[in-house]
């Protein structure tokens, strides 16, 4: 990939929207790689029985699944040098799946430190699972 | 139990240090659908001018976490983990995590505060090398939902 670099990078661009697919599997999945073994995500029954819609994704998932779509966008992802969220409302995964749409804006470009500021939107069944989400890219 | 206000502002010693290996890295990489090969293959890492692969951006939390062990899980915190919720969470990536590193994380109680009739704890934990490289500033926001 090739890193993207000050001059292509404008205010006001725009990256997707893109739908990210959220399994079970997947949860379980970033469980073992996170170490994050919570039943509320993994386990239907447990779910429901703490007052839960169904199982939930990790918030660091769903943080997690948005940095992949800015490094992607990045070229580069140890580029990605700041990145911070709310975690608003959770991603429901029922058993046949779920699905977190992302889009994002560039907000600023400093062409001095080659850094762009970009706020992403994840949203999920329409609510918004992410608040305040910005990351800051290290541009070429 | 309340969250004791008590510990805001407390540091404690450096913990770990936590090895860092590249399957770890691959196998987070692949659960948050990465699909940048500087977290899988060392040749598209130092292509890139890494050592070897690199963590995601947010792959810091898992350090993070097993660092906030220490408070979280304190009984003398007064923090009920049934009750909860991760609020916010915000990286400054220093230098990204490098597959071989060996990492310590020094955990900070930012601040502890009530409002609504939920706890709000802030944490950072300052990620370096043994070497004491910076790493990255990982700062969390727990939410403890008040009791009925």
């Amino acid at each position: 990939m090739a890193v993207r670099t000050v001059a292509q990078t404008t205010v006001g661009e725009t990256i997707g929207p893109l739908t990210l697919s959220v399994a079970r599997e997947t949860l379980v999945a970033y469980a073992g790689a996170s170490g994050d073994q919570n039943p509320i995500h993994q386990d239907e029954a447990f779910a429901k029985s703490v007052g839960l819609p169904d199982v939930i994704a990790h918030g660091m998932w769903t943080m997690g699944a948005v940095g992949s779509v800015v490094e992607e966008w990045a070229g580069d992802g140890g580029r990605v040098v700041e990145f911070g969220t709310r975690f608003t409302k959770p991603v429901v995964v029922p058993q046949g799946g779920g699905e977190v749409e992302v889009t994002g804006v560039v907000k600023a470009v400093d062409e001095d430190a080659k850094r762009a500021t970009v706020e992403l939107t994840a949203t999920s069944e329409g609510a918004k699972v992410l608040g305040r989400c910005i990351a800051v890219v290290q541009l070429d | 139990m309340a969250v004791n206000a008590d510990f805001a502002g407390r540091s404690y010693p450096p913990s770990g240090p936590y090895a860092v290996d590249a399957a770890t890295l691959a196998a987070f990489a692949a659960a948050v659908g990465s699909q940048d090969p500087v977290h899988t293959s060392s040749e598209a890492a130092q292509a890139a001018g890494y050592r070897d692969v690199i963590a995601p951006p947010t792959f810091a939390v898992t350090i993070a976490q097993q660092c906030d062990a220490v408070f979280v899980q304190d009984p003398e915190a007064g923090i009920d983990y049934t009750r909860v919720v991760h609020g916010e969470q915000r990286f400054i990536h220093h230098r990204p995590i490098t597959a071989g590193d060996s990492v310590v994380g020094t955990l900070t109680v930012d601040s502890v505060r009530e409002a609504g009739g939920h706890a709000m704890v802030t944490t950072r934990t300052e990620l370096a090398t043994e070497a004491g490289e910076a790493l990255c500033t990982s700062t969390s926001t727990i939410v403890i939902r008040g009791g009925e």
